[in-house]
C-alpha cells in the first residue's frame, strides 16, 4: 500500500510528493496549497517560526512542576512522543471521553504533576504541543483503533455537515464541496488537520486545531463551542479520520 | 493611488471574511517614500540594477511576506556595500528597515520578513563604500485572508 | 527569559562565508492596530538588532513596525577566527535580549 511507501521517504516534501503521483488520492494538505515562499518558510527548521514554540516546548518537557514536584522527561523521555500527535483524540486508560493532544497534556498536568492545567490557547499549552506534534512530523496520521470512538467520531461528522451560524453553511459546504476554490483571494483547503499546532501569518502566533476551528465557526457567524466543549474533539477525531494516512508536517506554517 | 478596501466582489464572494485590516488606513504613499528614501541618500543619484530583491508577486497574507536582498558586490574593504535600505509605499510608514554591512560579511545578502498592509511597491536601496546608491523595487500583491478572527 | 533561536555552523573552514540566522520571539506590535476595544494597541517593537563575532560588530539592523512579529534575519559572515557570535536584540519598553553560538574556525 503506497501509505508505506510515504513512511518510508520521511520527509513531508517528498511525501507530498508522491502522494500528488500516485494519482488516487485527491486530498491535499494545506501544505501541498501553499505558494513556494511559505513551504520553504516551513521546511527551514531554521527559519520555521513554530520551531521558537518547539524550543520552548523541549525546555517545559523537563521542567519540574505541580505538587508532585515532577518533570513530563520523569515519565517519558525526551523524544518519546513519536507518533502521538499521529493518533489523538484518543481515549486515555480509565476514561470513556476522547481528549486531543493538548487535553492529553493536561491531564498529565493535573493526574501525575499534581498542578493547574494550563489554559486552552496558552503559550505553555501551545509549546508542549508543538514538541510532542513535531515528533510525528513525516508519520502518516492514523487515528487511534478503538471501537468507543466511533460514536464520538460520527458526532464529528455531523457537525462537519451541519448547516449552522447567520450565513447558514456547514464545514462541508466550503471545505467538501468547494475546496481548491477561491474564498476571497484564499484558496479554500480541504481542512486535513496534518500541521497542528499551526504557526498562521494571521494571528503571527502558534495555535491549536480549537483555535481554527472557532476561526471558522465565527466566520459562519456561528456563536464558537467554548474551549472545553466536547464539540472539538469530536470534530478533531472526524478531521483525522478523514486524513488518515495523510503525513504529518506539524508544526506547519499556514497563511 | 488607494485601492478601495474591500472591493466589492471579495465582500460578496466571501461574505464570510471578516476584513481587519492589519493596519489602519492611509499613511505612507508614494511621495512618502520616495521622501523617506531621499531622507537616507540625500541628493545623490540612484541607479536601478546591482541589487536583487526577491519578495513573491502574489503573497497569501501580508503579516510575514519574505524578502531577500542580494547585491553584487566584491565586498573587499576598497569595494563593499555599506547598507542596505527597504521602503514601502502603503504601509503605515515609509520605512521598512535598514541594514548595515561592511567586508567582514563576504556576501551582500540580507533576508528578513516584512508585513504589508496592501497591495504596493517595494524598494530596496544599496549603499556602497565608493558613495553609490543602487536600487531594485518590485510590485507585490497581498490579497485578504478568508476567516480571520476578531483581536482578541 | 527570551525565546531566540540561532543557526550558525559548528565547525568551518577558515575564510569560508557562512549564513547566520536568528529567530525571536516578539509580537513586533505596530502602534496602528486597533485592539478589541477599538482603542489602538501601544507600539512594542524591536528597534536594533546587532551581531558580533568576538566583540567586533559585523552586523547591525534597524527595524520598523513593518517587520513581521517574530522577526527573522539572516545575514553572512566571513569567518576569521573561532569564537562566539552574538546576538542582541533592542526595543520598545526596555526590551533586551541575547543569545550566542560558538563557532569553531578550522
Amino acid at each position: 500500500m503506497r501509505l508505506s511507501a510515504v513512511v518510508g521517504l520521511g520527509t513531508v516534501f517528498l511525501a507530498t510528493l508522491a502522494m500528488a503521483q500516485g494519482g488516487k488520492d485527491q486530498r491535499r494538505s494545506g501544505y501541498q496549497d501553499m505558494s513556494p515562499a511559505l513551504q520553504r518558510m516551513q521546511d527551514d527548521d531554521t527559519a520555521n517560526p513554530a520551531m521558537l514554540y518547539v524550543q520552548a516546548g523541549e525546555a517545559l518537557w523537563k521542567q519540574k512542576a505541580g505538587a508532585s514536584n515532577k518533570a513530563c522527561v520523569d515519565c517519558h523521555d525526551a523524544g518519546s512522543m513519536k507518533g502521538v500527535a499521529a493518533r489523538y483524540p484518543a481515549i486515555p486508560s480509565g476514561a470513556d471521553k476522547p481528549v486531543d493532544l493538548e487535553g492529553r497534556i493536561n491531564l498529565c498536568r493535573t493526574g501525575q504533576q499534581k498542578a493547574a492545567p494550563f489554559d486552552a490557547e496558552s503559550e505553555e499549552l501551545l509549546d508542549l504541543a508543538a514538541y510532542v506534534a513535531r515528533q510525528s512530523r513525516g508519520m502518516p496520521i492514523a487515528p487511534a483503533d478503538d471501537p468507543r470512538l466511533a460514536s464520538f467520531r460520527a458526532h464529528g461528522e455531523q457537525l462537519f455537515k451541519e448547516r449552522q451560524g447567520q450565513l447558514n453553511l456547514s464545514c462541508a459546504n466550503c471545505h467538501d464541496d468547494n475546496a481548491g476554490k477561491k474564498l476571497g483571494g484564499a484558496t479554500i483547503p480541504q481542512a486535513h488537520p496534518t500541521g497542528y499546532p499551526i504557526y498562521r501569518l494571521e494571528w503571527q502566533a502558534l495555535g491549536s486545531l480549537k483555535r481554527r476551528l472557532r476561526n471558522c465557526l465565527i466566520g459562519l457567524r456561528a456563536e464558537p463551542y467554548d474551549y472545553s466543549s466536547p464539540e472539538y474533539v469530536d470534530l478533531e477525531l472526524y478531521l483525522m479520520d478523514r486524513a488518515r494516512g495523510m503525513t504529518i508536517d506539524a508544526p506547519a506554517v499556514r497563511p | 493611488m488607494m485601492q478601495p478596501l474591500p472591493t466589492r466582489r471579495a465582500f460578496v464572494a466571501g461574505s464570510l471574511l471578516v476584513t481587519v485590516l492589519p493596519f489602519v488606513s492611509a499613511g505612507a504613499t508614494p511621495d512618502a517614500m520616495t521622501a523617506a528614501i531621499r531622507d537616507v541618500v540625500g541628493e545623490a543619484q540612484i541607479r536601478p540594477g546591482r541589487v536583487t530583491l526577491d519578495i513573491p508577486p502574489l503573497v497569501e497574507n501580508g503579516n510575514a511576506v519574505p524578502v531577500t536582498i542580494r547585491v553584487e558586490s566584491p565586498m573587499t574593504e576598497a569595494d563593499h556595500v555599506r547598507a542596505i535600505h527597504v521602503f514601502n509605499e502603503k504601509n503605515p510608514q515609509p520605512h521598512v528597515f535598514n541594514a548595515w554591512l561592511g567586508p567582514r560579511n563576504g556576501k551582500a545578502v540580507v533576508a528578513t520578513r516584512i508585513k504589508l498592509a496592501d497591495a504596493q511597491k517595494v524598494v530596496a536601496v544599496a549603499e556602497t563604500s565608493r558613495g553609490e546608491f543602487w536600487s531594485a523595487s518590485a510590485d507585490v500583491i497581498v490579497t485578504i485572508a478568508a476567516c480571520t478572527e476578531d483581536v482578541k | 527569559m527570551a525565546n531566540v533561536l540561532i543557526n550558525a555552523p559548528k565547525t568551518v573552514r577558515k575564510g569560508e562565508t557562512i549564513e547566520l540566522k536568528a529567530l525571536i520571539l516578539h509580537p513586533m506590535e505596530t502602534g496602528f492596530r486597533p485592539g478589541a476595544n477599538g482603542q489602538l494597541i501601544p507600539r512594542n517593537i524591536i528597534e536594533q538588532f546587532t551581531a558580533t563575532w568576538n566583540g567586533v560588530e559585523i552586523f547591525r539592523m534597524k527595524m520598523s513596525p513593518a517587520v513581521a512579529a517574530n522577526p527573522y534575519v539572516s545575514f553572512f559572515a566571513v569567518a576569521k577566527e573561532s569564537g562566539t557570535i552574538r546576538f542582541q536584540w533592542t526595543g520598545d519598553r526596555n526590551f533586551s535580549a541575547e543569545g550566542s553560538v560558538m563557532v569553531t574556525v578550522t
